[in-house]
């Protein structure tokens, strides 16, 4: 065989694979710099934002079949960002976090479908300080460019996982609704 | 004898009225950074704020009264050092009534906290958290606030020494009442 069809079966494999790595590829590629988690709630009304500055996201979508995609979240619960260095301090104690004995908090994907206005209705498993409640809540998915971008808030009550416990249980001073608002950017 | 003439009856009632507001504040202030993290700690927070936030509002009306209505004139004994001395304190106080809760406001913007007055209004944010200047504005706010003790305390001097040592009836220009 000569040199030159080596050259050319090499680069027809060449061709094959990149045609092919979308489909082989489906876990998609956090972008940790442009992706957040946020977080609002209110404190006696006032309305307080926060994030988790750390998290880790592997998501399994497929724009042809998006009722076979998968999404795993884990946030690094010690990376909760309220603006101040004594309040970071106060969430990791025992009586909100608990981040020594929950240092995770996540999400699971049970099932994802069509939903209304081309979104999906994504429900799963959210874990916080050892508690596992199933949530369900819309998610937008976009393409931007070669990324790909999923959008959505899940409101939560803080009470359900027991996030505020003994003086702070008190919902008038920290209310229980929380929201949790996520923009994940993936590349491919 | 001729009545000795008084400030306004706004003037009046709005200097005790703010002077008793100004106290809490302070003393609230102070305790509350050094309590440990609570619900308590953070209810001293919203009501300091509020506090200072009330102060202001009183504090424009009562520049607004002040400058509508003549001061009653000192009395004949006052030379001329001691009068701008008076004047020179007054109007720094003024420019502190409105600073301290100004900076205090400001502080808390730039940490990200807006003021819900009462609880039930979000007041303007009239500027975006900032980390950066958010040490500065808080020094400022404590500054400002020890000037304001001191001069405090020089106004609460001079109206004791008018009174006990010039007995000069100074005092009766603020006092309540007919």
């Amino acid at each position: 065989m000569s040199t030159y069809s080596m050259k050319k079966i090499a680069a027809s494999a060449a061709a094959i694979l990149v045609i092919a790595s979308p489909a082989i590829a489906a876990a998609l590629k956090l972008d940790n710099a442009k992706s957040t988690v946020n977080i609002t709630f209110k404190q006696m009304n006032v309305p307080v934002d926060a994030k988790f500055k750390k998290f880790a996201a592997s998501i399994d979508y497929d724009s042809a079949k998006p009722e076979a995609s998968k999404a795993t979240v884990d946030i690094d619960v010690a990376s909760f960002d309220l603006g101040d260095a004594e309040y970071n301090k106060e969430v990791l104690k025992k009586e909100w976090f608990n981040a020594a004995a929950f240092p995770k908090a996540s999400f699971v994907s049970t099932s994802m479908k069509a939903g209304a206005s081309g979104k999906l209705d994504v429900t799963g498993k959210l874990s916080i300080k050892g508690k596992t409640v199933d949530v369900s809540f819309p998610l937008s998915v976009k393409k931007e460019g070669n990324n790909q971008v999923f959008d959505g808030s899940l409101p939560i009550k803080r009470l359900t996982f027991n996030i505020g416990e003994g003086e702070w249980k008190d919902t008038g001073m920290v209310a229980d609704e929380v929201q949790i608002k996520f923009h994940v950017v993936t590349t491919p | 004898m001729a009545a000795t003439q008084k400030y306004s009856n706004v003037s009046i009632a709005l200097h005790w009225l703010i002077a008793v507001l100004i106290i809490i504040a302070f003393i609230m202030g102070n305790v509350m950074v050094d309590m440990r993290m609570s619900p308590t700690k953070l209810q001293y927070f919203a009501y300091h704020k509020w506090l200072g936030v009330t102060v202001l509002g009183f504090v424009a009306v009562r520049l607004i009264s002040r400058l509508m209505s003549k001061a009653p004139p000192y009395p004949e004994n006052m030379g001329k050092l001691q009068t701008q001395l008076a004047n020179g304190t007054h109007i720094l106080l003024y420019v502190l009534m409105f600073a301290v809760p100004l900076s205090g406001y400001f502080y808390t913007l730039a940490a990200g906290y807006p003021v819900v007055y009462l609880g039930l209004f979000e007041l303007p944010v009239l500027i975006a958290p900032n980390p950066e200047i958010k040490g500065t504005l808080k020094e400022l706010h404590e500054i400002l606030n020890n000037v304001m003790f001191v001069l405090v305390l020089l106004h609460i001097a001079a109206a004791l020494k008018h009174h006990f040592y010039d007995k000069d009836g100074l005092l009766h220009r603020m006092r309540p009442g007919r």
